[in-house]
């Protein structure tokens, strides 16, 4: 059976899924029913000073649909705790008391004045708890205060403050970081140098979901008037996915611990987060959606892979995609490939014959009797026929083995790899060694 | 099961009111919003589709679909009615499992096809729950024209024609127009007075005229209508039956189904007498639309008898379950040979058939099945109409022209095609359009 524990940047938990600073972190009830289910951490939801931020009293979400109204994507324009800093404070020692093998990690977000932090750390510290997140990644609302992403935009602030926290605790710091920025590798470099022992993301990305269209405003809607929220779910999967990947091929930052956020709904998703460099993953939007439970399959979902792949621990595969992870110019321009339609699969809905028509090569035929057939003179092998059909390995892409021809270019496929470094098109080609 | 059910010999009233409600209520649910977004949500939108190709009046299903899936039902009718007026009816009497959804890629991919037909009903029933018409006429041509026959295809060619500009008169030989949608099938099938309610709706085009109790032949004559419009329609039907054959059939309770339906249709379903035994002759939609009524009205033992094998039945085999599942019995390979009783009919006699390479032959081998009724759905015919024959059928070339100018054919009395609702009104308003060329010209 494989061990799931961690111990990420010195924080201690039974499994790496935690779950992420939130509405489902805000109170001691939902942390311990979070524990029961089996969730082997929480970072608990960003705590300020007092008196404590408020929310809106009208909608907080909004969402974005996939198929028979499937979750994909949630915006929120919810704020950090709103309740009072003393009350968390005596919820989160509570609680690390009595499941003291649990990740406990406490969000923060106080404004950027060492003072505040010199206040608010002690009282951390005081009740137990395991480590400290810094919220730089907050785009919404406590930005315009100062604090959250308008912190994490600016490098400089992120070192600064991550100094000034570093110097105040002996709790590991995790510096979570804003994805509403051009390179997320700045930031993560920053926090670097200021000493932290971890940077955990993506948080949310700025979003509008939708606009009313009776009322011309963005949703959700307060009094006829929307602000921009931050976007989570699965639809930023991918986006969150590249973030992390991007520190961890970073050499100046290639051996900073990473707790990946960002629309993880199922082991495997975590697994990809961890195969690019996670040592913990956090969750929120998955949890509610539909609630604790999910943690379950996480953990089975996670454990069966490792154990039929032989991975014994998450050290062993954090990170393990990290080296494939090449740039455009690097890949083999050499490695052909064609599609091919398996007959027997194809239902003969003609999608990949619309799409390859209409707007790729050209590449798919069409029969009077609906059979459907790649060209090979014609396929680049973009893969577009393979995504958008409906059946799972009905369209496959094949690669050609070196020697043979490929059809398209009349060129015989070479065994030799070849990338746009060395390519005559390139003007700044080199000569290969 | 009350007592009724086992009264002798033929009898009304055999159920509890509510009983008749229950019985002869929507056949289908129909979809509320909520279950076609996510039935619409299956379609997947297929290239040059197979289920348009599939359907009569090649309506373009994945794009009415498509705009279920966005919210907009509206739309989603107006594509429907586009190509066929009567898409109300015909996503309720539609075997679609024979046509669209048999061709649909998710009946290859899982068994299980998108469901097209209550799609297209909880499509159209919303735009014609507005009360408004899609529709608006272009100004009058100052042409008439004749159409005989206000059922499917009589009322789809007279919408267009009329949505062209031209005059109709449309005739029918009954009371009420609507064909066989208001006498010809299930009342499950069309409950609330679907058919008339969909008449009216049509006719809200304007331009039509309607007039009732005009039989051809009677009171109407082909060469007269010829003389006083500009183009003949004719969507006669089949106005006669095929008789049994048998001796004994001129019994009393031996009937023909489609004279049973029509009586059905027009009643108080508790005022219709059905007999405890019933034997329902023939292998077709009427065949099983008299069985399944039949066991709806009280009827204690039906069975339904098909001289063929089972795979060589019109009824489509979702008929066939749904007869089966209402509890009519289906016996194969069985032919009538006489209605034995005194007076009336108290039992028939099958022989045994097999349908072999030199045609149906007996067995020799008999039995008898006791009936208070025998109703016969073996065929119709067309009645004396003075136009060229293809067979049993008026002769049409091209979109329904007959062997005399000026005159037009479609629907069942039409030779080729299915003899479906839908295939009727696809006939109808081809039909139109050419009428509407030839006008124009």
């Amino acid at each position: 059976m494989a061990d799931l524990s961690i111990n990420f940047a010195g924080i201690k938990s039974p499994n790496p899924f935690w779950l992420a600073s939130a509405p489902p972190t805000d109170k001691e009830y939902n942390v311990r029913r979070a524990f029961e289910a089996g969730w082997g951490g929480v970072v608990w939801k960003t705590l300020g000073l007092d008196p404590s931020v408020v929310n809106v009293n009208g909608p907080r979400y909004g969402a974005i649909y996939g198929a028979d109204r499937r979750l994909l994507g949630l915006n929120n324009i919810e704020l950090i705790t709103d309740r009072p800093l003393e009350t968390n404070l005596q919820e989160i020692k509570s609680v690390k008391r009595d499941y003291p093998d649990r990740a406990v990690v406490v969000s923060l977000m106080v404004p950027c004045e060492e003072w505040a932090w010199k206040q608010i750390l002690p009282l951390v510290e005081e009740t137990g708890a395991d480590g400290v997140e810094l919220n730089f990644g907050c785009p919404h609302g406590m930005s315009e205060r100062g604090m959250g992403a308008a912190v994490g935009q600016v490098p400089e602030y992120i070192e600064m403050v991550t100094r000034w926290v570093k110097q105040n605790t002996r709790m590991p710091c995790i510096v979570k970081l804003t994805p509403n920025i051009t390179d997320v590798r700045l930031p993560a470099e920053a926090a670097h140098r200021g000493g932290a022992d971890a940077v955990s993301l993506i948080n949310t990305i700025n979003s509008i979901t939708s606009v009313n269209l009776d009322l011309f405003a963005p949703e959700p809607t307060i009094d006829g008037k929307g602000a921009h929220g931050g976007y989570c779910g699965p639809a930023v999967k991918p986006i969150a996915l590249n973030m992390v990947a991007e520190i961890g091929r970073n050499p100046e930052t290639a051996n900073l611990p990473i707790s990946g956020i960002g629309g993880i709904t199922t082991w495997r998703d975590a697994a990809e987060f961890i195969a690019l460099g996670a040592g913990s993953v956090q969750v929120c939007t998955a949890a509610m959606t539909y609630g604790f439970k999910i943690v379950d399959e996480m953990i089975s979902g996670l454990s069966q892979w490792m154990d039929e792949k032989g991975h014994e621990s998450i050290d062993a595969i954090t990170g393990r995609a990290i080296p494939n992870c090449s740039d455009w110019k690097h890949l083999n321009l050499n490695y052909v490939a064609k599609a091919k339609i398996d007959q027997d699969l194809c239902i003969s809905c003609g999608r990949c014959f619309a799409a390859c028509e209409d707007t790729s090569h050209q590449a798919i035929s069409m029969s009077e009797d609906r059979t459907f057939e790649v060209i090979d003179e014609e396929c680049v092998a973009c893969n577009l026929c393979v995504n958008v059909c409906p059946i799972e390995d009905c369209i496959t892409m094949e690669e050609m083995a070196a020697g043979t021809t490929d059809p398209r270019t009349g060129k015989v496929v070479e065994e030799e790899f070849a990338d746009w470094t060395t390519h005559p098109n390139n003007p700044a080609a080199v000569a290969a060694e | 099961m009350t007592r009724g059910t086992r009264i002798d010999g033929i009898a009304a009233g055999r159920l509890e009111a509510e009983q008749y409600t229950q019985n002869f209520g929507d056949l289908y649910t129909p979809l509320d919003r909520h279950e076609a977004q996510v039935a619409s949500d299956r379609c997947y939108f297929c290239y040059d589709a197979p289920c348009v190709t599939a359907c009569p009046t090649t309506i373009d299903i994945p794009l009415f679909i498509r705009q279920i899936a966005t919210d907009t039902p509206e739309a989603a009718a107006k594509t429907i009615f586009n190509q066929n007026i009567l898409g109300g009816m015909c996503a309720r009497v539609c075997p679609t499992e024979q046509l669209c959804e048999e061709a649909c890629v998710r009946e290859a991919a899982e068994g299980k096809p998108v469901q097209i037909g209550l799609l297209q009903r909880y499509a159209t029933d919303t735009l014609m729950g507005r009360d408004t018409h899609p529709f608006t006429r272009a100004a009058t041509t100052g042409k008439t024209v004749a159409v005989v026959g206000a059922g499917p295809a009589g009322l789809s060619a007279a919408h267009r024609l009329a949505m062209h500009g031209h005059d109709v008169t449309l005739y029918d030989a009954r009371p009420k127009p609507g064909g066989l949608n208001e006498y010809g099938i299930a009342a499950y099938k069309t409950p609330e007075d679907f058919a008339q309610a969909e008449v009216d709706w049509l006719m809200k085009i304007g331009g039509i005229t309607f007039k009732h109790d005009q039989k051809l032949g009677a009171e109407i004559a082909l060469d007269s209508l010829a003389d006083q419009h500009d183009a003949v329609f004719l969507a006669i039907g089949l106005s006669g039956v095929n008789a049994l054959g048998a001796q004994g059939d001129t019994l009393e309770n031996v009937t023909d189904a489609v004279r049973f339906i029509d009586a059905l249709r027009q009643s108080d379903k508790s005022a219709v007498p059905v007999g405890r035994n019933v034997v329902v002759i023939g292998g077709g939609m009427t065949a099983v639309d008299a069985a399944v009524q039949s066991r709806l009205l009280g009827a204690e033992n039906v069975s339904m008898v098909y001289r063929r094998d089972q795979s060589r039945m019109s009824a489509s085999t979702k008929e066939q379950d749904h007869a089966a599942h209402e509890g009519v019995r289906l016996i194969f390979n069985a032919q009538p040979v006489a209605v034995h009783g005194s007076g009336a009919a108290q039992q028939v006699e099958f022989e045994y058939t097999v349908d072999g390479p030199g045609g149906l032959t007996g067995t020799g081998e008999t039995f008898q099945l006791p009936a208070d009724q025998v109703l016969v759905a073996i065929g119709q015919t067309l009645g004396a109409v003075s136009v060229d024959l293809d067979g049993r059928k008026i002769a049409v070339t091209g979109a329904g022209r007959t062997s005399r100018d000026g005159v037009w054919a479609g629907g069942d009395c039409a030779a080729g095609g299915d003899d479906l609702t839908v295939t009727a009104v696809a006939e109808g308003r081809d039909a139109a359009e050419d009428i509407h060329a030839y006008l124009s010209a």
